[in-house]
């Protein structure tokens, strides 16, 4: 056991890297495409998948950000933090503008890939038009939502990703009434070439999931637990631990859509072997933005998880 | 082409480091490694590197005896959370200030 | 230079688009701009023109995909009227903030609530400051000079165009115009090239996020803040009147056509009262000047063809002469006056001779403007406006109220 409460050994963990995904860390490239000294926070979920998911796309791309902590950590100008090109733009217009861009390399006849990285309010809530246009249309870009839970940037504010019970600063003393809005039902409802749910304290899950998705012609939505530590209220060491957390308890699930088929991926593929996961009151005592959700509300949150993964054990 | 008398300022940046400054300065603690305990530098092997994939800020190196950019380090501690072997202690600045004043 | 074509205005745009080679076109359904795009897709369908069509899901991401497809170095064109023009409010600014050469066409409607899909001029009034240079046609022939004009300035100042012609009175009448042939649009209008264009090969990171202040980049060059950019594009937005200027006579070489690029005067050499409108009903306006003139009354009608930037030294030394100037617009600033009144009236200051000024509010929602009301409203001002004071005579008057 280390500090954290990490129960693998290093012989599991490189196990669990080479079973989950084909790129292990031994073979992943050492070439850096983002400069240290950004604008990101400390521990930031977001930065550990902005670098390794980079690494996957390699340096063909177009990058189209909307307001978000992506906008800052890219950099101010004149300086770049990233070395991508990228195309800043207004917040509900994330996947036209890509749309736009792709239309544009087609006419040059270039391969370029056009990647749309949005934050869960700029895909959930204003972005989500856009987005299913570009989906009814199959727009040839990849989409990645990487999703922290709130409004981040501008200084956790509810969004529509916000789990119920969460506190934010607009949903104060007892949390967030509502229940989130599940983003990737309601992108696989347009049936896109290809769906990802992915985690920050998964990246190389991630990383071979955008490998994947270079390979497929169509929309391809990548969306990503995103640990945010001021966000979230917890210590900043914690944000790939309590990615796994949100995995191991079986609260955030890892899988894949092709051909409308669902698959669960490593991560969450090997928890179906296992008769019990580990209880979600782990994963919510770790932060401090669950703090007013009661026994009763964690333990209908335990039993719907408890349900999904009966179901799932049925079907897989 | 656009006419050469119009200057067409906008917003286009170019890439290079320390867009926030020396992040270093961010850190109330530093990542401390020791290469006893660190898998690649006791076993002399390419392995784990969990310190380097994991690192937000692309600040670890993937060496056999990895090492920390502490100039611009952020100090967020995943290295020392994620490291199987506990090689990393997170150490407060302050005592390597308190260390130089002593000497 | 082909024969005369017969066709609403609406097809006109789409032929000088098409003469323009403009390569993506993105487009969102609105009365009473939706020939213009159905015209448009119709040529690429068919293989007449060689360009992307998307069919977007707003107005919104109509200019979100120009603004893309222009940012990697691809010329866009899209349409639109009312509250289409609203509802991309936030990206014509976004589009102007980043330089980008976008022509648009926008047939002009009234804006809601309550709903109206007849003409006036408040849809292209109320995005006045969003740092686009503003263009009224007042004619079919306007409309495709002007359109393919609109692309040669774009993209020699880097500045959006709003190509401006009122819906129906142009857009669906149909009227005699000609194109030029297609190599002469060729050399007048070469292709789009774009130095900070999108590009893996040597990136950049287009509308960063500027800070108040001037910021040293990655090799120590001083660059300018937020407030310096913006400087840079109202400074260079007043010099694109010279270019539009330069522009006209460039394209009266090549299509013999043109000549009055800022300000089309009629009948205004020696005349007392002068009537100042845009679009189309500037040219309804001649009809009233010749019977005007029949009766004894010096009156001239001066069309002003580009609203923003404002010419505004050349429309007030063109007024310098006039003793009464009659502004007739087809939107205004609510809880004031006429915009481009107002406009006018700013312009005159510094000048020694500020003639008396009118202020009349016309046609909103496609009021109709029977020739016989503008007749009698310009004879009466001429005749009564003896007796008016300066502050009368200064408050607007709406015309053909029927409540």
């Amino acid at each position: 056991m280390n500090p954290g409460g990490l129960d693998y050994n290093y012989e599991d963990w490189t196990t669990i890297m080479n079973m989950t995904a084909k790129t292990s860390v031994l073979n992943l490239t050492q070439e850096e495409f983002i400069y240290p000294g950004n604008r990101a926070c400390s521990g930031c979920g977001l930065s550990i998948l902005y670098r390794i998911g980079l690494k996957a796309l390699g340096r063909d791309c177009i990058f189209v950000v909307p307001p978000s902590c992506l906008t800052v950590m890219q950099g101010l100008f004149p300086i770049a933090a990233t070395q991508m090109p990228v195309l800043n733009c207004t917040f509900a217009s994330t996947a036209a503008i890509a749309t736009g861009v792709r239309a544009a390399m087609k006419r040059l006849g270039r391969d370029t890939q056009v990647v749309a990285w949005a934050g869960d309010g700029g895909t959930s809530d204003i972005g989500i038009q856009a987005l299913s246009g570009a989906l009814e249309r199959v727009e040839d870009i990849i989409y990645i939502c990487y999703d922290n839970e709130a409004y981040m940037n501008t200084g956790v504010q509810r969004s529509g990703t916000t789990p119920q019970g969460t506190l934010t600063t607009t949903t104060p003393l007892s949390g967030k009434a509502e229940a989130s809005k599940n983003i990737p039902a309601i992108i696989a409802a347009h049936n896109p070439a290809y769906l990802a749910t992915c985690s920050a304290s998964y990246p190389l899950d991630f990383h071979d999931k955008l490998l994947k998705a270079k390979e497929i012609k169509g929309l391809k939505y990548l969306h990503i637990q995103t640990p945010c530590p001021p966000g979230w209220g917890c210590e900043e060491r914690m944000t790939v631990e309590i990615g796994r957390t949100a995995v191991e308890t079986g609260l955030f699930d890892l899988y894949e859509i092709e051909d409308g088929q669902m698959k669960l991926s490593g991560p969450s593929q090997k928890l179906l072997g296992k008769t019990s996961l580990r209880p979600v009151r782990e994963y919510l005592e770790m932060q401090v933005r669950f703090k007013a959700l009661s026994d009763e509300q964690i333990n209908v949150m335990q039993a719907e998880i408890d349900q999904k993964w009966a179901g799932y054990r049925d079907t897989f | 082409m656009p006419d050469p008398r119009f200057k067409i300022l906008t917003s286009a940046s170019t890439s290079g480091p320390g867009d926030a400054g020396r992040t270093g300065s961010w850190r109330v603690e530093r990542p401390v490694i020791d290469m006893d305990r660190c898998i690649p530098a006791k076993t002399g092997k390419h392995a784990c590197h969990l310190c380097w994939l994991y690192c937000p800020d692309n600040v670890v190196s993937k060496d056999l005896e990895p090492t920390i950019d502490l100039e611009y380090c952020k100090g967020c501690g995943i290295c020392a959370q994620e490291c199987p072997a506990q090689a990393i202690e997170m150490i407060p600045d302050a005592d390597f200030i308190k260390g130089a004043d002593r000497e | 230079m082909s024969d005369a074509i017969i066709e609403s205005g609406n097809v006109a745009a789409a032929m000088a688009v098409q003469l323009a080679r403009a390569e993506v076109i993105a487009a969102y359904p609105i009365t009473p701009q939706t020939p213009v795009t159905e015209k448009l897709s119709e040529l690429i369908t068919s293989g007449e023109m060689d360009a992307e069509y998307v069919a977007v899901e707003s107005e919104h991401s109509a200019m979100a995909v120009c603004i893309g497809a222009a940012s990697a170095g691809v010329r866009p064109f899209t349409a639109t009227s009312s509250n289409g023009l609203l509802y991309m409010s936030e990206q014509l600014h976004w589009a102007a903030g980043a330089r980008l050469p976008i022509v648009m066409c926008v047939v002009n409607r009234g804006i809601g609530a309550p709903w109206s899909v007849w003409n006036d001029h408040q849809d292209a009034i109320s995005q006045r400051d969003a740092g686009w240079i503003q263009i009224f046609a007042k004619d079919h022939q306007e409309i495709v000079d002007s359109t393919l004009k609109a692309f040669r300035l774009a993209e020699l100042t880097h500045i959006p165009v709003m190509v401006n012609y009122d819906g129906y009175y142009l857009s669906h009448t149909y009227m005699p115009f000609e194109t030029p042939e297609p190599e002469q649009v060729d050399a007048f209008l070469p292709t789009f090239e774009y130095k900070h264009a999108l590009n893996p090969e040597r990136p950049e990171s287009l509308n960063t996020v500027t800070l108040p202040d001037a910021r040293r980049d990655v090799k120590s060059i001083q660059r300018g803040g937020y407030m310096d950019l913006r400087h840079n594009l109202h400074e260079e937005m007043r010099l694109a009147i010279k270019v539009w200027q330069e522009i006209d006579q460039e394209f009266q070489k090549v299509c013999g056509r043109g000549g009055a690029p800022i300000i089309d005067p009629y009948r205004c050499d020696d005349a007392d009262f002068v009537v100042v409108a845009m679009g189309s009903l500037a040219n309804q306006f001649r009809d009233v000047v010749d019977r005007l003139r029949d009766d004894g009354l010096k009156v001239g009608v001066l069309a002003l063809q580009i609203y923003r930037p404002f010419p505004n030294s050349i429309i007030a030394e063109a007024l310098q002469s006039a003793k009464h100037v009659m502004v007739y617009e087809k939107g205004l600033s609510y809880g004031y006056q006429g915009a481009l009144y107002g406009d006018i009236k700013s312009a005159l200051y510094p000048y020694p001779s500020r003639p008396c000024l009118h202020n009349f509010i016309v046609g909103l929602g496609g009021r109709g403007i029977p020739t016989e009301s503008l007749f009698q409203t310009v004879k009466t001002a001429c005749v009564q406006d003896e007796q008016m004071s300066p502050a009368q005579a200064d408050e607007p008057r709406w015309i053909g109220l029927q409540l």
